[in-house]
């Protein structure tokens, strides 16, 4: 069945693997954090703007997606809807090259997600803190730009 | 670039000029008390808490009856009131609340009083309501509900549970006592769960009949009233309109005191202050006729404070030097460009004990690296001009929000210039717009280059831009190592990292591997290729054989050469992590694509215009936010992680002066810290 896929078919579902899986792991982690964060607010409404700040941190993975599905698409024509028909070969290196941020984007930003609800309990506790506690987060996501790095330069390289 | 000097000044001075030293060193604001104890038992301590929550309580009660002011007259404060600052006030109209302290607090008397004369009537108004809700049942009786009945006859006045009808209840008496003859039942008002009967019956069977209505659930009404229900009513209706004019009258006395606001406000700071004071009080050791205190002041202005403690209050005052273990206070004191990036810094840690203050360093990749990740002109422009704008409407703003508003100031000129380089101008807003509605496409060229056409060129110099950034953070180990005279620490943590790491990239440059990510190959001339190497070999031994210098056991102290050396990966990952400059940038441009793109799907029409306009509005907005939002969170990053990894350690103590801390106004002549 596999077989039957055609070039371009490969790689509109790497690019939909891209913007879905690292959505899904963004939504998941961005859910996750505003739970905590709403718990903070509740208690002190004046920390509003520090916790959404760090609540918004593992959101970036789906933009990340996004952003490659764009690249994706237009780098082969698939936007304006007459796009050349790619060989099958050339396909699956565009799908390959959309895996890392789908599988990484995902994950990190799920585990960003649980990092940022305890960032917001250090805010809860020591707000002159905040600093610190952005960092934390934002350590988890390097691995979203290392892979969104070889995503994009691997979509990019490949020639039609 | 400097952390600001800082003193130890004793003073000690005659108690008749204990009140006017505080509040000079109160207005002078630059002295953070610090008293040491000794053991020695000459001295006693005043105890002030009493008289301190005394003024606190004063303090609290005028806060409260502004809230109340705010909650009856709400002050219309603008969107930017935030920025505002405190209004100032001179010195003049500070010292009056002072005199009239008593009146102002009458004034917040008042209102604490009148607020609670409001709440009893809106509770007794409450009731009122609920006693004429509960009447209206009753309303169609037209005797009063404790209506005993005639000389023959007796009325039972009462509810039953139950939404009965006439039958039922005559099927109860009947049922209950059937041996009375003379029973008149009238429903005055049914409701789902009960039925408000008057029953009237002899005399002489009231007791039958009313057992047997209390078997069916029949009770008196809890309130007997002496009066007509519809009477009494009326007179309930009465009370109620005349107590809701007296409320009325009350909030509008309270609407009154909306123009003594200032009264309140500087009443309260007044005995703010005041309690900060006597805090200041009980620390102080006291003898009968003396008093003593110590605390950091900077250097730069303890001469004027010491000339004047002597000369005005005759007191005596000397500067110590400050001893190895003390825990100085930190102030950073930097150029008007670098001061802006001071939040940041503090936000990791102000410098501690043997740090030097990386703000100037700090300053500028900060507004390098954001610039680069954000990295489109027009958004440059917008947050610049946002910034600037308040920063010249709001001169008055709070110092570390100035400060903030100021970096992202010079951050969204970098913006621009990068914006410029990369060609990015709300993404590609030109040719999109150029082409969708005027049929050419027209675009602005990139000065530099279109890093979405080469990553691999801009993913290169992101690098090395983390290269610089890196060996920057190096270069001031060194300097750190260099005014310590350690200067073996110098050679082998600094020099010796200095030559493997250049040694590395001088090998790597000409090689293949290189050239394939790079796009070209680079020809080192070959007496460069041959000292990389050298040098690189060079440092690497020179770590192994230095790192584990503190052991004197050779075996283990290759073996902690050797597992420093291994820290060249940590420089790899290091120098890999400012990848993100390049995902940053693209993400931008990318995104401001998507949104571009999506607004020219209306087409060339009058509907394709509203549209475009709508969704690059909102889209842009959206951009912008998330991207400044990614780009301050990663340029912290790069600061914190990389960049102060290399040589800053933080941990510094903030220094807190004794001063007027206010919370609604700010005193003029109040002279600015240093």
């Amino acid at each position: 069945m596999l077989s039957s896929i055609s070039g371009n078919g490969w790689a509109l579902l790497g690019a939909a693997l891209a913007a879905t899986l690292a959505g899904i792991g963004s939504a998941w982690g961005v859910g996750l954090a505003g739970q905590a964060a709403s718990g903070v607010v509740t208690e002190d409404p004046s920390k509003f703007a520090k916790v959404l700040v760090i609540q918004l941190l593992p959101g970036t993975q789906g933009i990340y997606g996004l952003l490659v599905a764009f690249v994706t698409l237009s780098q082969f024509g698939l936007l304006g809807g007459n796009a050349a028909e790619l060989p099958v070969e050339t396909g699956l290196m565009v799908f390959a090259a959309c895996l890392p941020i789908a599988i990484v984007g995902m994950i990190s930003a799920y585990h960003q997600g649980k990092t940022a609800v305890a960032a917001i309990g250090i805010v809860a506790k020591k707000p002159d803190q905040f600093g610190k506690a952005m960092l934390f987060p934002a350590m988890v996501e390097t691995y979203a730009i290392l892979a969104l790095l070889i995503s994009i330069l691997a979509v990019t390289s490949i020639r039609v | 670039m400097a952390v600001l000097q800082m003193q130890r000044i004793n003073v000690c001075a005659l108690k008749e000029n204990r009140k006017a030293i505080l509040e000079r060193l109160q207005e002078f604001g630059a002295m953070e008390i610090d008293i040491r104890l000794g053991d020695g038992a000459e001295y006693e301590l005043q105890d002030v808490a009493p008289s301190r929550a005394i003024f606190e309580k004063q303090a609290h009660m005028a806060d409260h009856a502004l809230e109340v002011l705010q909650e009856y007259v709400p002050e219309k404060t603008g969107m930017f009131a935030s920025l505002e600052g405190k209004p100032l006030v001179d010195q003049e109209t500070f010292n009056k609340a002072a005199v009239c302290q008593e009146n102002y607090m009458e004034i917040a008397r008042n209102v604490t009083s009148l607020e609670k004369q409001t709440a009893e009537k809106k509770a007794s108004i409450q009731k009122l309501q609920d006693r004429i809700q509960a009447l209206t049942p009753w309303l169609a009786l037209p005797v009063p509900a404790e209506y005993g009945g005639t000389r023959h006859t007796a009325c039972l006045i009462g509810t039953i549970a139950g939404n009965l009808k006439l039958d039922d209840v005559y099927a109860l008496l009947a049922e209950r006592t059937p041996e009375t003859e003379a029973v008149d039942v009238q429903i005055i008002f049914t409701d789902k769960d009960y039925t408000y009967l008057a029953v009237t019956c002899l005399k002489t069977e009231a007791r039958d009949v009313e057992d047997a209505l209390r078997a069916g659930g029949f009770s008196r009404p809890a309130q007997a009233v002496r009066k007509v229900p519809s009477e009494y009513k009326k007179d309930l209706e009465e009370l109620l309109e005349q107590e809701t004019k007296e409320l009325l009258n009350l909030q509008e006395e309270i609407a009154g005191y909306a123009d003594r606001r200032q009264e309140l406000r500087l009443v309260s700071d007044y005995y703010r202050i005041r309690a900060d004071k006597y805090e200041i009080l009980g620390k102080i050791p006291q003898t009968a006729k003396t008093f003593a205190l110590s605390g950091y002041v900077p250097a730069s202005r303890a001469d004027d404070l010491i000339r004047e403690l002597q000369e005005t209050y005759g007191a005596m005052a000397e500067t110590e030097p400050i001893g190895e273990e003390e825990d100085v206070p930190v102030v950073l004191k930097n150029n008007r460009f670098s001061e802006s990036v001071e939040g940041v810094l503090t936000a990791f840690g102000l410098p501690g004990k043997g740090d030097i203050d990386p703000t100037f360093f700090t300053s500028i990749f900060y507004v390098f690296l954001f610039g680069l990740m954000l990295s489109d002109a027009a958004y440059g422009l917008i947050v610049s001009a946002v910034c600037g704008a308040a920063l010249l409407k709001f001169p008055r703003m709070g110092e570390n929000l100035r400060k903030s508003v100021q970096l992202f100031f010079w951050c969204g000129i970098s913006t621009i210039v990068w914006g410029v380089l990369f060609g990015g101008y709300f993404g590609d807003v030109v040719d999109i717009v150029s082409e969708t509605f005027f049929g050419k496409k027209v675009s602005i060229p990139a000065v530099w280059f279109v890093p979405l056409n080469e990553p691999m060129r801009m993913l290169i110099y992101s690098m090395l831009f983390g290269v610089i950034h890196l060996f920057t953070g190096l270069a001031l180990k060194g300097y750190i190592c260099l005014r310590d005279k350690r200067y073996v620490d110098f050679l082998c943590d600094c020099v010796l990292w200095f030559l493997l790491l250049l040694g590395l990239i001088g090998m790597l440059l000409p090689t293949e591997l290189f050239a394939g990510i790079a796009g070209q190959q680079i020809v080192l001339p070959a007496a460069v290729v041959t000292a990389s190497k050298w040098s690189a070999v060079a440092g690497a031994v020179g770590i192994v054989l230095m790192s584990g210098r503190g052991t004197k056991n050779i075996g283990v102290r290759l073996a902690l050469g050797a597992y420093d050396l291994y820290n060249v990966t940590g420089w790899l990952s290091d120098v890999l992590s400012y990848s993100r400059l390049l995902a940053l940038g693209l993400a931008t441009g990318v995104i401001a694509s998507v949104i571009n793109q999506m607004g020219s799907m209306g087409g060339k029409s009058v509907v394709g215009v509203i549209v475009f306009v709508l969704v690059f509005i909102v889209g842009h907005t959206f951009n912008i936010g998330i991207n400044l939002l990614g780009a301050y969170v990663h340029t912290c990053r790069l600061q914190y992680v990389e960049f102060f990894g290399k040589f800053y350690e933080g941990g510094g103590r903030e220094f807190h002066p004794f001063h007027r801390e206010t919370k609604y106004v700010d005193i003029k002549e109040e002279k600015e810290l240093c």
